[in-house]
Parts: structure tokens; C-alpha cells; sequence
């Protein structure tokens, strides 16, 4: 018997379950495929600030990386490949740079650390951006960390502490008492068919709304895939992460059509990725010319010597989208027992601590940093229901 | 009929080629089997699959880096230099 | 850049490799009536097997006389095949529009270029298969296949005194072809033993010309007394900044070492090869169906008529399981026939089908019956230590893939390429794939599965590409 069935073992399970293990909670992870095999495996790592217009998943940020530098000092920053770079947003137009700088007034307001750069600062932190460049911002709260190591890490320290951890086990089905209230999950494994859990923990990303379908709490969670280009091996060329403040509107937009922004980081292995794609077309694996064109183009232009550097391979993830943006947080009362945390779209990375500490203190009747209220699970009955 | 000659330099030094023959073919017949290092332990390579799968032989060929020495035909002319770790050592900022 | 101009760039059939499967199949597919784009990287014809040197008189080849017969075929029929050097093929897609229905995209020394066709023969070989071991990747060890492109393409030994080990009967010409260039070649390793082959007696009757060949090896071998171990391997390479001596060992059936049995060998070269695996990516992207072959590589699924799983989409040679070169030219002639029928709405050459066929099937039972007798048995991981290196691209070593593995709990090779990295350095896995998906199912005590090696087998990219070459607006993607 455990207290607590975390299904998904990707970055946000990962992080449930490390916290509900802290808590003292006893924890089963039930992963499908690989540790950290789904869209943990397609991202870059990022844990931004700078992204955020003041809202709820700003909060939820700030909250959350705070506690990524508790963990990477708690775990080695060495082992998730954890960096404090730091953010560069550049404008490459007037019209972008004034609206950039109107951001950035809201954003320290709301506690982000942003600093207004012009043009020969800009180029001071970031020597070989194009010198046509008009301004931008720095963000010294944004990071990053090795998605993969990170999650594989977090899981490794909850096995440790004696939570249990099934891989390559689906789940297919929940066990309901008379009263409606999830017992438990079924899965497709032979030894281990059901597990009984008085909290269950939908932490299925992009794959969420067919869990929450098998629990009869839907979720409007929908695919936006994205590419991420990789480069051979540089020594380091890109000191911050760098990206067009395009990015901030791209984020926003809700079309299904594609939208591309200019996104390139260095890594601790040498590669530059660059990004940043997002379109709705279903969970379509198809390599796209035309998108990855449209990258390098973006990035090229941005940093002129990538010219001449070699594209080794690109991949691809599919974010969990929700229509207003947000994850989906908290206990779902259509569905008594089961909690959803999922919905992240492309800051999954970023917001995993927060969720999972959010998480473990709802599960153990703590208080919670945050008012839940607009990540609630059942928010959507309205969009539904119109 | 023995193949016209090509000349070429190698780390400064003047080397000389039968016209066909590959880079590594060259370098490997005046005696060199090592025109790299790799970027995180310091490791000497030359070819190893010979073929253009391994990219083990990378090496600089007039200024460009990167090039597998073993697909590229050698040129009159071509200035030819080892390359350490990543090859782009002079964007490094 | 130069632009080059549309009506040069749509076909009916493009062939990609110009080896013995795709100069058959150009060939074939032109005597058909269609127009063909034969592309290709090297500058000359050929593939690795008639790899050879301006003006080559074929006296280090076999097989010589078809291989000029192709080439002076190609020069003949200029008219229906283009042959496109120095084109370097890094994706196969979907063509714009109804007509073209594949776009192959390539490098070439002047820019880049792509190329339309209404039908694909994808003929693009195979490389040594590797097995890693301590001291690999000291310079002064190579793949069988660089001792023999060195010798064959280029006229260079690659030293003087040579070490040859692994598995298959390549190692038996590379080994003839050293000590005829005047090498010294202390001796050859092979871990297994062909005393299997005398289990498949009808295999080899049907196939007196390979058995020619490999009886020339033999003589040769004998002729300059080059020693011939079996159940035995280099089991490491010893040197400073360069290989100067290996170790070899006896090994059982299933290559563990037997205790006590080490040699030291003094030497200056070592050409190592387990047999071979296919060049896969372009198969792979295109979402051919691939399986695990005879040998224990990944291969792409043909049918009786060369044809792949994807329509329009046709396989030819190595790329559909390693049978050699006698193999891969009838099966070029046969996806040629078939891929031109199709384009061209016409039938095939009945007769000359069954006759190709019947060869096709003589050379394959054959091919099936060398895999059982060269099989790699698992035991090799035995011989590694922890910092032999995996990977040589990013450095990753045993330890590295066991760390990945042990702790962080990766279950297959696709999660242990996304912890530790194997895999994802410039060869995109090519040269580690195979050994690290057989480790992984060796830790996980299993054999290893077709998926084991699809987990590191798929290269969007095949090639490298210059981003400014992607992001170029003259370039028509």
C-alpha cells in the first residue's frame, strides 16, 4: 500500500515525487515508457523569469526556481548540469525594443530581476550577437539544468529513500469505491495490476488528458509541437540563454498554425540548441524542412557566425498546451482522490519544483504557497460547456 | 604510371601527395596519423573508419574546420592544419 | 551559390549510392527507358567495394570486369543518367508537389541542391561494425574498411606491421591484400569459428564464384604464412600516442576470455572489424520498416521486389542486409527493373527477373549461411573496463553507460544515449550504436532486440549541414 500513485515519470512526477517523499509521504512512480522519456526528452531545460508577464504562473516561477537552486545545491549542480546564465531578451527592432522596456517595468514590479540593455550592452554580454541589434533586457534569475539528468537524479533520490519507481508499466484503467472516490490505478503489468493509493497524481504531460478521461475528469490538454535544432560541438560562443522578444508574444498566442521565435543557448556538452517552434498538429512526428528553415534562418540572423556552424540533428516535443496557458493544479473534485498537475506547456521544466512542492502540501493538508485557485482542475467547464 | 604530384603544406610544412589520394591517404603516408585532439580529454585521433562514418579524422583545410580528411581529395596548393578540441577554438568567447 | 536550374533537378528514379547495388540499379532502370539521377558523395564510382584511383587497373579489385562494364554503361547512356558526384545526401522528403514525389537534398562543393524524383532506390551500403575494446581508439587502430579504402583508393599501407582482428571472412582479404602490398602482417584474429560453414555444404556449392574468392584469401594467407587464429580476438591496444602492441586472447564460444590464454603482439597498425551494418538514416527517415537480420544488424525490410515498406520507396544491396557485392548488383538490377516498370507504367522483363532472382536467391542463402557462421556472441563485454571508451565521438565510457544504467535507471539505449550522451556526438552513433545497444541488453542479461538498435539509429540530419546553408534564402527547400 502506498499513500501516493504518481502517474508519469517525467519532470513534474519527478518533482512530485520528490517532495511527497520528503514529506514523508510513500511514493509509486508509473512511467509508461523511459524515466524522463517524453517531452522531458525533447526541451532545452529551461527555468525562466523572463518570460512571464505578472500573472499566476509568474508566482508559480518565482516560487519554483527558488527552490531548483535549493535542490541543485541539495543534489550537485554538476550532476542536472545546473547553470545560473542568466537571461538575454533582445529586440531587434524600435517598436520591439519600447515595448521590451515596458515589460520590464511590469516585471520588477512583480519581483523579476530585469535590467534594461541597450545596444553596446547588449553586445558587451553577448559579443557575437548581430550588431544590428536595438536593445534588450538581462534576466540574472534565468537558468538552466540537463532536463533528463535532472529528472533521472530526482527519482534516483526518491528510490533511495525507499519510494518505488516502475518503468515501461502503463497505466489503463482506476479502481473506483462505491462513492465515487479513485481507489487505485490498474496497469499493464503482470505483477503489479493494481495499485491502491488513497491520492493518485496525473502527472501524464502531454498524454494527460487520457488519464484524466480514464478518471472521468477531462482535460482540455492538447499537443503543440516544437523542434529544437542542435549544433556540433562549440566551445562557449553563447554566454546567456538568448532569445527575440517575439518569444514572449509566441507564447501567448493560441493559433494552431505555426509560429516561430529565435531561441539559442550553448549546453555543458558543447552542442547550441536552438528554438523556438510551436504549432498545433496533432501528435505528428514527422521531421519538418520548412520548420527547421525557419530556425536556423531565425538564428542565423540573430548570431551570424552560426553560418557557419553544422547542424548535427534537430528533435521534436509535443508541450501539453492548455487554451488559457496555465498547468493544472490541484485536487479535482470531479474525480475525488485524484490530483492533476500537468498542462505546463513549455515550462514544464521551470515550474516542476513549484508543482511538486504545491502538490506534496495539498496531499499532507499543509498550507500552500500559492492560492491554487487559478490552476484549479475544473476550470475548464466553462470553456467546454461554450 | 605513377599519378602527377600535389604539394601541399601541413602545420606549415610542405607535404607531398599523388592527385586522387585523400587527405588522411596523404598525411598518412608522409608518417602523421595523429592531426587532432579531442575537446574533452585531450586524446589524439587520426582516421579510424576510413570511410567518412566515424568523423575521428576532422581536420582544418584552408581555414574551414571540421573537414573528414579521409572524403576530401587533397589539393595543389591546400593549406592543411591539426585541429584541437572543437575545431572553432577562435570563436570562443 | 549558383542556382541550378529546375529542369535539371526532377527524374524519374534517384538512386542514391553509386556502389555495386546502385550502379545496377542506374543501369537497369535506364535500359528500362527511365531518366535517373545517380547520386553519390565520392567523386568517382564505386562504393567502397570498387573503391579505386585515377586510371585503376582493377588489380587490387574483384570483380573488376563488371564494375568497368557498369561504369562504361553509365558513360554510354549519359542521356538517361545523370551522375551527380560529390553529392553528399543528408534528407530525403516529401516533393512539393504530385509529381515529384521525393525531394533529396544534397551538398555538393558548390552549394546546395536538391533533387526531384517519382521513385527512390536507396543503395547506400554498409561500414565495419565495431565492438570497442581498452586502447581503441589509440591512432594506429583502424576499421578494417580504412586499411582497405587506404590501400584500394588511394595506394597508401596504413603501417607496417599489422595486427587484423574481429569477425567474417573480410578480415581474410584485407589480411591478403596487406601482405601482397608488401606489409607485414603478424597475424589474423578471428573470434569465431567457420568450422560452422561446413554445416551449410549446399549454400556454398550454389556459390562457386565467392568461394573463388575466398580460396584466393586462403592461398595467399598460406602462400605468406600469415597465421590464422580462430576463437580468438585483440582483446586491447597498448601505446602512448599511438598503438604500439595489442593483446589477443582464446575465447570460448560465447567470447569470454579464457584465463591465462593473453599474447602480447608488437605491432604499429591494428585493423579491427566485426562484420558490417547498413547505412540506415535515409531508410529510417523516410519510415521504412527495418528488422534485426542474420547477423545481428539493423537492416531495411525488401520484398521480392526490392521494394520497402514506404510506395515508391525501393532497396537495394547492404542497406537490406550485408551479402556482399555479388549480391547487391543483382539486387540493383532488380530494384531498377521494378522501379522503372513502375514510373513507367510498363511491365517488367519477365525472363530476365526469374534469372535474377534465381541469383538473388543463390547469393543471399549464402550471405545467411556466413552471418551464422560469424555471429557476435555477447562475451565481448566482458573484456571492458570501465573507462573504455563507449563512444568515441563524446568520450563516454563503460562506466559512463553502467552509471546510466545502474542509477539513473535507463531500461533501454535510447534512455541511456539521453543520460549519458552515447550516440549523440558527430557520428550521431554510428560507429557506438551497435555496441551500445548490445551492452545495454548484455546488463539487462537479454539479447538484443531490433528496438535496442532503432534507439540509436535514426539521423533526421545524415550529414551535417551548415546552418547558413538551411537558413539561405536561394536555396528552394
Amino acid at each position: 500500500m502506498t499513500d501516493v500513485v504518481i502517474i508519469g515519470g517525467g519532470v513534474i512526477g519527478a518533482a512530485c515525487a520528490y517532495y511527497c517523499t520528503a514529506a514523508g509521504l510513500s511514493v509509486t512512480v508509473i512511467e509508461r515508457g523511459a524515466i524522463g522519456g517524453g517531452t522531458t526528452a525533447a526541451c532545452e531545460g529551461n527555468i525562466l523569469l523572463s518570460d512571464k508577464q505578472p500573472s499566476a504562473e509568474l508566482d508559480l516561477s518565482l516560487l519554483s526556481a527558488r527552490l531548483w537552486a535549493v535542490l541543485a545545491d541539495k543534489l550537485g549542480p554538476d550532476t542536472l548540469e545546473y547553470q545560473t546564465k542568466g537571461g538575454v531578451v533582445v529586440a531587434t527592432t524600435d517598436d520591439v525594443s519600447s515595448a521590451l522596456a515596458d515589460l520590464t517595468v511590469q516585471q520588477r514590479a512583480a519581483g523579476i530581476d530585469a535590467v534594461d540593455l541597450d545596444r553596446d550592452e547588449l553586445l558587451a554580454l553577448e559579443p557575437h550577437l548581430n550588431p544590428g541589434v536595438v536593445g534588450g533586457a538581462f534576466y540574472a534569475q534565468d537558468s538552466q539544468v540537463q532536463p533528463m539528468l535532472a529528472t533521472a537524479r530526482l527519482l534516483q533520490s526518491v528510490r533511495a529513500a525507499g519510494a518505488t519507481v516502475l518503468s515501461g508499466t502503463a497505466v489503463v484503467g482506476f479502481d473506483r469505491g462505491g462513492d465515487g472516490r479513485l481507489l487505485g490505478v490498474r496497469t499493464d503489468s503482470s505483477s503489479r495490476q493494481l495499485v491502491r493509493a488513497p491520492w493518485i497524481v496525473n502527472a501524464a504531460g502531454t498524454w494527460a488528458a487520457q488519464i484524466a478521461d480514464l478518471a472521468g475528469a477531462p482535460l482540455p490538454i492538447l499537443p503543440r509541437r516544437g523542434f529544437v535544432l542542435v549544433t556540433e560541438p562549440m566551445p562557449r560562443v553563447v554566454r546567456h540563454k538568448v532569445y527575440t522578444a517575439e518569444y514572449v508574444a509566441n507564447v501567448a498566442a493560441s493559433s494552431a498554425a505555426l509560429e516561430t521565435s529565435t531561441v539559442v543557448e550553448g549546453t555543458t556538452a558543447g552542442t547550441v540548441l536552438i528554438g523556438a517552434s510551436r504549432e498545433r498538429v496533432g501528435f505528428d512526428r514527422t521531421f519538418s524542412l520548412p520548420v527547421i528553415r525557419r530556425l536556423a534562418a531565425g538564428a542565423v540572423a540573430l548570431f551570424p557566425f552560426l553560418a557557419d556552424v553544422s547542424l548535427l540533428r534537430s528533435y521534436l516535443g509535443f508541450r501539453p498546451y492548455c487554451p488559457d496557458h496555465l498547468p493544472v493544479i490541484g485536487a479535482d473534485p470531479r474525480a475525488p482522490g485524484l490530483i492533476q498537475a500537468t498542462g505546463h506547456e513549455g515550462a514544464g521544466i521551470g515550474l516542476a519544483p513549484g508543482t511538486g512542492a504545491l502538490i506534496a502540501q495539498l496531499i499532507t493538508g499543509a498550507a500552500t504557497d500559492l492560492d491554487l485557485a487559478p490552476f484549479r482542475p475544473d476550470r475548464f467547464q466553462e470553456v467546454r460547456a461554450s | 604510371m605513377k599519378a602527377p604530384e600535389i604539394e601541399f603544406t601541413f602545420d606549415g610544412t610542405t607535404v607531398t601527395a599523388e592527385h586522387g589520394q585523400s587527405v588522411a591517404a596523404a598525411l598518412i603516408a608522409d608518417g602523421q596519423r595523429t592531426w587532432r585532439h579531442t575537446r574533452i580529454g585531450g586524446a589524439p585521433r587520426g582516421v579510424f573508419c576510413g570511410i567518412g562514418i566515424c568523423f575521428d579524422c576532422l581536420i582544418t583545410i584552408n581555414g574551414r574546420p571540421n573537414q573528414r580528411a579521409c572524403l576530401i581529395e587533397v589539393r595543389q596548393g591546400d593549406v592543411i592544419a591539426t585541429q584541437e578540441g572543437t575545431g572553432h577554438a577562435e570563436l570562443s568567447c | 551559390m549558383p542556382n541550378y536550374p529546375a529542369d535539371q533537378d526532377r527524374y524519374d528514379i534517384a538512386v542514391v549510392g553509386a556502389g555495386p547495388a546502385g550502379l545496377a540499379a542506374a543501369a537497369s532502370a535506364a535500359r528500362a527507358g527511365a531518366r535517373v539521377a545517380l547520386i553519390d558523395a565520392g567523386a568517382r564510382p564505386g562504393g567502397q567495394y570498387w573503391r579505386n584511383r585515377p586510371g585503376d587497373t582493377g588489380k587490387l579489385h574483384h570483380g573488376w570486369r563488371i564494375f568497368t562494364a557498369l561504369r562504361d554503361e553509365l558513360h554510354r547512356r549519359a542521356d538517361r543518367i545523370a551522375h551527380l558526384t560529390q553529392h553528399s545526401v543528408w534528407h530525403v522528403g516529401p516533393g512539393d508537389d504530385e509529381s515529384m514525389r521525393w525531394q533529396v537534398h544534397a551538398a555538393t562543393p558548390d552549394g546546395q541542391r536538391r533533387v526531384g524524383a517519382s521513385a527512390l532506390i536507396i543503395a547506400t551500403g554498409a561500414y565495419d561494425r565495431q565492438i570497442p575494446f581498452p586502447g581503441w581508439t589509440l591512432p594506429g587502430v583502424y576499421a578494417a574498411g580504412a586499411v582497405q579504402a587506404l590501400l584500394k583508393g588511394n595506394g597508401v599501407l596504413a603501417g607496417r606491421r599489422f595486427v587484423v582482428g574481429g569477425t567474417g571472412p573480410f578480415l581474410l582479404a584485407v589480411a591478403a591484400g596487406l601482405a601482397d602490398a608488401g606489409a607485414d602482417v603478424a597475424g589474423v584474429f578471428e573470434a569465431g569459428s567457420p568450422a560452422g560453414f561446413a554445416r551449410a555444404p549446399l549454400a556454398v556449392a550454389r556459390n562457386a564464384a565467392k568461394m573463388s574468392e575466398g580460396v584466393h584469401y586462403t592461398a595467399t594467407m598460406l602462400r605468406r604464412r600469415i597465421p590464422y587464429h580462430t576463437r580468438a580476438a585483440i582483446t586491447a591496444a597498448h601505446g602512448e600516442s599511438q598503438v604500439s602492441g595489442v593483446t589477443v586472447a582464446k575465447l570460448d564460444r560465447n567470447w569470454n576470455i579464457i584465463a591465462g590464454s593473453e599474447n602480447r603482439i608488437d605491432c604499429d597498425t591494428v585493423a579491427v572489424g566485426y562484420g558490417f551494418t547498413p547505412q540506415l538514416e535515409l531508410a529510417l527517415q523516410l519510415d521504412c520498416d527495418t528488422h534485426l537480420d542474420v547477423d545481428g544488424s539493423l537492416v531495411a525490410t525488401a520484398d521480392a521486389g526490392q521494394r520497402s515498406s514506404v510506395d515508391n520507396v525501393y532497396l537495394a544491396g547492404e542497406v537490406c542486409g550485408v551479402a556482399g557485392a555479388a549480391a547487391s548488383v543483382t539486387e540493383g538490377h532488380i530494384a531498377g527493373l521494378h522501379a522503372a516498370a513502375a514510373v513507367g507504367a510498363h511491365s517488367v522483363d519477365a525472363s530476365a527477373l526469374r534469372r535474377l532472382t534465381r541469383q538473388r536467391s543463390a547469393l543471399r542463402s549464402f550471405a545467411t549461411a556466413m552471418h551464422t557462421t560469424f555471429p557476435v556472441a555477447s562475451g565481448w563485454t566482458t573484456w571492458l573496463d570501465d573507462d573504455t571508451t563507449v563512444c568515441r565521438c563524446e568520450e563516454i565510457t563503460v562506466g559512463d553507460v553502467d552509471d546510466a544504467i545502474t542509477e539513473l535507471g535507463a531500461i533501454d539505449a535510447r534512455a541511456v544515449k539521453l543520460y549519458a550522451r552515447p550516440g549523440m556526438g558527430m557520428c550521431q552513433g554510428r560507429v557506438c550504436g551497435y555496441a551500445t545497444g548490445c551492452l545495454v541488453a548484455a546488463r539487462a542479461d537479454r539479447p538484443t532486440s531490433a528496438d535496442d538498435l532503432r534507439g540509436v539509429a535514426r539521423r533526421p540530419i545524415a550529414q551535417p549541414v551548415p546552418l547558413g546553408d538551411l537558413a539561405s534564402e536561394d536555396s528552394r527547400f
